[in-house]
């Protein structure tokens, strides 16, 4: 699904990743954990092809596709999704307008009909429901004036309806009290399936006690310095991250 | 941003309505004198007060200076007057009874407009007066309007049914002597339209007319004139394309509109004339003068303008509360792009007690546009519990661009009250990430972003305008983050 090799990425002419290493296969949920600064949401933005984020070297494969010469909204027609760590607000259009449109985007790339304005509706009623989303939502403007939880419930909301093929989670569990979290992470589970693939962008391990990963890999200084399963998220909560960093110094060459 | 090249390209797309007709016109030569003022009347066969009214006009107009006029926040050269022809009608000169008769051309026109001059229009319930140059070539829909009493012609046609109608409010809002530009169109005007709506009648339909230059070198002078006697209601739109040119055109019309008592007049505006290439070159200067006189108590009159075309705009829609209780609303939606320049806004006199006016002004300014918002709110010292709520919005693409606030406030009345907001923002590479990110194109993200932008102004408009008004857009804001 995802095969990232030697990525290197500059932002401001500093760069951040530093040759990062990852293989994410349909089916699987990975968790991305690491300090402050360690390159998370870098990589996160670099995947949807925000400007500002310069790949130096390296490769992304995706779908066996060369993921970094397609557009921002040519990764997105394909599949993959990006729900923000801090989502855009945008005066005046309607979240239901907006979220119409960019579905019927993705549906008539994807060869499938558009859906009508009922249609939809009913769809979107029903997938707020699951996410206990108030139908108000729908007809106030994107994200404006919305909490931080409610901001992160409507990118979840977003991703149900986009049907999306690689979800990233940009640090969407911030924020969130233990109610929504559990909302969200059965959104993203909801997902889950044999074709499709969740790379979690987390800087805690509660998100995963309810989006149990397959693997879990600790981000430092630009590149994936450990990896392993759901207890090495574990581990990281009880003794955080500096013993890797010790780890990893004395492994590194003289 | 200015390095997206997809924008970059369709910065560079070609006006969509650039093409023009060839219908043979009856054209005077260029040139300005007291013989071809005494022609156009004689050729529209008017009776000795309208010539003698223009010819005031023009007398008036001799003393002024164009450089009195040039106060407003734009550029241009100097204007040769002379160099204009006053008069271009199409060769049809008897009447027509149906759309069957009409030149084909000029219906292909139309049809290229996507203004169908046709049964579609009818059964959607417009009537149109379609004005092609400066002469109506046809008009629909009229005995519907006639068993109601309601007058809707061209202004032509109405100096010869309602003289007396036309006599006594021609003027009477903007006097011949108002301005260089009006004062212009007073002495040159060649036709327009005009709506008089009885007492306690309600006009069952939208009025329309659809104005387009076609004739090189042939300036526009309309006139509208909308009486709106008491109780009575209408709801006007106005709709302009045209054709691409090199040369500029100069477009100096003038619209009045009377209300009386409990009377509400809604004029809609959705303009865009031919604004130059992406160079600057070319263009309409658009220099309007639009007012409103809120005659009678609790009359009522809202002006909603989208204006996305021209090389100039120079408007200035004004309500003049006279009638307690009475109404003013101005909500506009200018948008400047490549080299267009904008300076427009409204003027709200308060002279009545307890009248109200409502602002709401958004300015889109992209490429080299400038734009500007100049407006008036005037309390008046027995305007006692006068009212204005202003909202002036600017939002800027690109970092060429500019706009202006100018707000004047006049208030001589201690109850009065008065609001005045503005803000100017950006549109972020954020939001348009986030859009792409969510499967829309570039274009459409701009679009929708603007559109929730305007949407304040959008939804004043008549739902078919509206729809068109947010195509316009679109298309104005092509390459608009580049």
């Amino acid at each position: 699904m995802l095969e990232i090799r030697n990525l290197h990425a500059r932002v401001e002419g500093k760069e951040i990743l530093r040759g990062l290493d990852l293989v994410v296969r349909a089916g699987e949920v990975h968790a991305v954990m690491g300090p402050n600064g360690s390159g998370k949401s870098t990589l996160a933005n670099v995947l949807a092809g925000r400007e500002g984020y310069e790949v130096t070297a390296g490769s992304v494969l995706y779908r066996g596709r060369d993921l970094l010469a397609l557009t921002p909204e040519e990764r997105a027609r394909e599949g993959v999704f990006l729900a923000f760590q801090y989502p855009v607000e945008i005066p005046g259009v309607t979240n239901s307008y907006f979220m119409r449109a960019a579905t019927n985007a993705v549906r008539r790339h994807r060869g499938l009909p558009e859906y009508d304005a009922i249609d939809f509706l009913t769809l979107v009623k029903q997938t707020m429901k699951s996410l206990e989303m108030d139908e108000k939502f729908l007809a106030r403007s994107v994200n404006e004036g919305f909490s931080g939880g409610e901001k992160k419930r409507n990118e979840i909301l977003q991703m149900l309806l986009l049907e999306p093929t690689l979800a990233v989670l940009d640090e969407t569990d911030s924020g969130l009290d233990i109610d929504a979290l559990r909302i969200v992470a059965d959104g993203v589970n909801r997902l889950r399936s044999p074709e499709r693939a969740v790379l979690a962008i987390t800087h805690y391990q509660r998100l995963l006690d309810y989006l149990v990963p397959d693997q879990t890999h600790v981000l430092m200084e630009g590149r994936i310095v450990k990896s392993g399963d759901r207890s090495l998220a574990l581990e990281l909560e009880k003794r955080g991250y500096g013993w890797i960093e010790r780890e990893v110094a004395g492994a590194a060459p003289a | 941003m200015s390095t997206n090249p997809e924008i970059a390209a369709l910065a560079n797309r070609e006006y969509e309505a650039g093409f023009t007709t060839e219908v043979e016109s009856d054209t005077v030569a260029p040139g300005l004198d007291e013989g071809v003022i005494r022609l156009i009347s004689d050729k529209k066969g008017e009776p000795a007060w309208l010539l003698d009214w223009r010819l005031r006009a023009f007398a008036r107009w001799q003393e002024m200076r164009e450089e009195d006029a040039r106060w407003a926040k734009v550029r241009f050269p100097k204007l040769d007057y002379q160099a204009i022809s006053y008069y271009s009608s199409p060769k049809h000169k008897k009447k027509l009874a149906s759309m069957d008769e009409v030149d084909p051309e000029i219906r292909a026109t139309f049809e290229k407009l996507g203004i169908p001059l046709s049964e579609q229009k009818l059964l959607s319930g417009v009537a149109v007066d379609a004005v092609f140059d400066s002469v109506s070539v046809a008009t629909t829909f009229r005995a519907k309007l006639a068993e109601l009493g309601i007058v809707f012609c061209s202004f032509s046609d109405a100096v010869k049914s309602h003289p007396e109608l036309v006599r006594k409010y021609l003027g009477s809002v903007v006097p011949y002597s108002d301005n260089y530009f009006a004062t212009l169109n007073s002495a040159v005007f060649t036709d327009g339209s005009f709506v008089y709506i009885p007492p306690g009648v309600r006009c069952p339909m939208e009025l329309s007319t659809y104005f387009r230059i076609n004739e090189a070198k042939t300036g526009q002078f309309e006139r509208t004139l909308i009486v709106a006697d008491e109780g009575a209601y209408v709801s006007y739109l106005e709709g302009c394309t045209a054709p691409m040119r090199d040369e500029n055109q100069l477009h100096a019309a003038v619209v009045e509109l009377v209300a009386f008592e409990r009377a509400t007049i809604k004029y809609s505006t959705v303009q865009n004339w031919y604004p130059g290439d992406k160079e600057g070159r070319g263009g309409i200067y658009n220099f309007v003068t639009k007012r409103g006189a809120c005659r009678g108590k609790r009359s009522k009159i809202s002006w909603t303008q989208v204006e996305t075309g021209s090389a100039i705009t120079w408007k200035y829609p004004s309500c003049i509360l006279q009638g307690d209780d009475s109404v003013g609303e101005f909500y506009s939606v200018a948008v400047t792009n490549h080299h267009q320049q904008a300076d427009t806004g409204t003027k709200m006199i308060h002279i009545g007690k307890n009248t109200k006016s409502t602002i709401v002004s958004k300015g889109i300014s992209c490429g080299q546009g400038q734009q500007t918002y100049r407006g008036l709110v005037e309390i008046h010292q027995k305007a006692t519990g006068a009212r204005n709520h202003s909202q002036c919005d600017s939002l800027l693409i690109g970092d060429r661009c500019g706009a202006h606030t100018f707000p004047y406030l006049d208030v001589r009345n201690a109850s009065a009250q008065v609001e005045h907001e503005a803000t100017t923002s950006k549109i972020s590479e954020d939001q348009l990430f986030y859009c792409q990110q969510r499967g829309l194109g570039t274009e459409d993200a701009v679009s929708m972003i603007v559109n929730g932008f305007c949407k304040e102004v959008f939804r004043e408009l008549p739902m078919e305008f509206a729809v068109e008004a947010s195509k316009l857009l679109s298309v104005t804001l092509e390459g608009a983050v580049g």
